[in-house]
């Protein structure tokens, strides 16, 4: 069934499942792509439980243009429910100091690279892709979701919003709070894992 | 005019345009008199830069195989 891009999303039962293998299939690398940047390792079963949720519910789905944003809730809400299910006790935070803290200024105090010019950009030119995923990872799934939706992947909070069934204001919160424990945790990162020795670069 | 603190504590939500237009204002005023928190400032943008720019993950070709697999799969 030669299902198109803008098409009404109908037909038998045979059609429709073909239908849906039509419109999921070219999604499947950038579907996978996005739950690694979500869900790291368990990307591959985040994508397997959205495309059985998104079969069970195709009937809801009413143009095939849709597809994409559909198929992304989807995957989002699968990755969600992933993070809460295996989510460890997160670190006792003490949210008045977070908030004060500034990686830029503690870079430019702790002044890691004496010899540079560019010290910020040499911060974060030590971290390269993997680096970059183990610190997401470490956040708790309520705030790297929307920081990765957001910021990684160009979403608007609004979307991320109607995605996680929640109000814009609370994405906002939650964009907030995950930056400031996104830019803490690039610095733990950093000092636990050697990349602020000079003899690192 | 507004402190550094609040200043920079809003610095992503004025560069994200999710702030109202008097916080906007109060921001604008203080980077115009505060070197350092043009420099948070600048960083802010980098961070963003840093973050939209990161590698995506290519889904390998096993992994993929078995995605398709599960979809010539699906019941009718």
């Amino acid at each position: 069934m030669g299902l198109v891009l803008g098409e009404t999303v109908e037909g038998s039962s045979a059609d429709r499942g073909e239908g849906f293998r039509v419109l999921v299939r070219e999604q499947l690398p950038r579907l996978y792509s996005l739950a690694r940047r979500l869900v790291g390792d368990e990307a591959e079963d985040a994508v397997q439980d959205c495309l059985l949720k998104a079969y069970e519910r195709f009937h809801q789905l009413q143009q095939a243009a849709a597809a994409p944003a559909w198929m992304t809730s989807i995957l989002v809400n699968c990755c969600r429910d992933r993070g809460r299910a295996n989510a460890r006790r997160p670190r006792e935070v003490d949210f008045d100091e977070l908030e004060r803290f500034s990686l830029y200024r503690k870079i430019a105090y702790e002044d890691p690279f004496p010899y540079s010019d560019s010290l910020h950009l040499d911060f974060l030119a030590e971290f390269g892709p993997e680096d970059l995923r183990a610190v997401l990872l470490q956040l708790p799934p309520l705030y790297r979701i929307p920081l990765v939706l957001v910021y990684m992947d160009g979403y608007l909070a609004k979307e991320v919003a109607n995605m996680l069934d929640a109000p814009v204001g609370t994405v906002l919160a939650r964009l907030h709070r995950g930056r400031k424990l996104f830019e803490r945790q690039l610095w733990d990162y950093a000092e636990e894992n050697g990349l602020l020795r000079e003899a690192s670069r | 005019m507004i402190s550094c603190a609040e200043a920079t504590r809003q610095l992503w939500e004025y560069l994200d345009a999710t702030i109202d237009v008097a916080a906007r204002d109060a921001i604008e005023a203080h980077l115009a008199r505060c070197r350092r928190c043009c420099g948070e400032l600048e960083f802010a943008k980098e961070l963003r830069r840093f973050l939209a720019s990161s590698a995506r993950d290519e889904a390998p070709d096993d992994v993929l195989r078995r995605m398709d697999q599960t979809l010539e799969e699906l019941e009718p």
